[in-house]
């Protein structure tokens, strides 16, 4: 039955996809191109550039496509709870162990060693963003002065306003998006 | 309303808006949950977020989605984990069932990819902002091995490509080492 079958292939993405985004994109591609017939490598690509341009996890918005082409809405809520079941099992585990023992003096020794690597990675993170931003491009060109203007002056306006202002992330972004869009369309 | 629903209610509100400004991948739910969990329902304290992020990256799934379960298992147990997941997938659900429709008109339309650029502009600025403040408290322990851990591991996710799962794994048993090297020492001068 395709349910079953759209159930057992998300399952299977969102059980061996960890690390982020961009680890899921060749799992997600090996089910729904190479192993099924639900998209063509085209529409697979597609579905990508869209989950850039959308909120939300790549896993999840791939799991909505492929699930609302293949069987409409039942489809897709199938997909999507199939690509969320593995997290919802484990993660609620290590969520009940981590509340149960983070007072164990062990414990507390590796936390304190993790908390800076997670720094790290979030910071790795936002200078891919920056680039990202910057340049159009996720790596750095030739010419590092070759930047999109607008862009420099938004994120600089935008960093002021978070930290010397306080403003709130969200309303920071979505400020940033629209006049960010007036300012492209202008200028 | 019960004081356990009102909970959910506000879990589940809280997760979906944050879902819908996750833009630019799953790291960006960071600043966000910390703003709405730890600045202003004070649900979590700032040390425990970052143990939160730690366990959700290094679990299978999306982080956004694993970040969700654990405060909504420390909110209000399973259920709230639950609740929590369904706030965190309606968004990305209903716009992807929106847009599976005209996807091609969405795609190369040029003032959606003008929206997006400004859009990740603030993006961007939001998540260095979480960077500076965190990485701040970091310093602010003076101690040696978190400054060490911290460039070490930025360097090998950022110019090696190490695998953000091996890097947790290679800081949790140096804080393993660490501990019984203290534990010992202690002995020792007792």
């Amino acid at each position: 039955m395709i349910y079953w079958r759209l159930l057992w292939s998300f399952f299977q993405i969102g059980l061996f996809s960890i690390g982020g985004g961009y680890a899921a994109m060749p799992l997600i591609q090996r089910q729904v191109v190479d192993a099924h017939p639900w998209l063509t490598m085209t529409q697979f690509a597609d579905i990508m550039a869209i989950a850039e341009m959308t909120p939300g996890p790549i896993a999840i918005n791939a799991a909505t496509f492929v699930g609302i082409r293949v069987a409409g809405l039942p489809g897709a809520l199938t997909a999507t709870a199939g690509c969320v079941l593995p997290s919802c099992v484990i993660v609620t585990a290590l969520a009940w162990l981590y509340y149960r023992y983070r007072g164990l003096d062990m414990v507390k020794g590796v936390l304190a060693c993790l908390r800076p690597a997670v720094v790290a990675m979030i910071a790795s993170a936002a200078l891919s963003l920056v680039v990202l931003c910057f340049y159009g491009q996720r790596t750095l060109p030739a010419d590092p002065l070759d930047a999109d203007l607008i862009a420099v002056g938004l994120f600089a306006g935008s960093l002021v306003l978070l930290r010397a202002f306080k403003v709130r992330p969200m309303a920071v972004m979505l400020g940033a998006g629209a006049l960010g869009t007036a300012l492209y369309l202008l200028l | 309303m019960t004081r356990n629903g009102k909970l959910c209610w506000t879990l589940f509100s809280s997760t979906f808006k944050l879902s819908a400004g996750t833009f630019g991948g799953g790291f960006v739910i960071v600043p966000l949950m910390r703003e709405r969990f730890v600045r202003q329902l004070h649900w979590i304290e700032e040390q425990e977020m970052l143990d939160l992020v730690a366990i959700a990256e290094s679990s299978p799934g999306a982080i956004a989605v694993n970040a969700s379960i654990l405060v909504g298992y420390h909110a209000a147990g399973p259920l709230g984990a639950l609740t929590a997941v369904a706030g965190t997938v309606l968004p990305p659900l209903l716009i992807i069932t929106a847009v599976s429709y005209f996807y091609s008109a969405v795609r190369d339309h040029p003032v959606a990819a003008m929206a997006m650029n400004g859009l990740l502009a603030g993006v961007a600025a939001v998540v260095c902002d979480v960077v500076f403040t965190m990485g701040r408290s970091i310093l602010a322990q003076h101690s040696f091995l978190a400054v060490f851990i911290m460039l070490a591991a930025f360097a090998a996710v950022r110019f090696w490509n190490v695998n953000i799962v091996l890097v947790i794994l290679a800081c949790g048993m140096l804080g393993a080492v660490s501990t019984m090297a203290r534990r010992r020492k202690e002995r020792l001068e007792r």
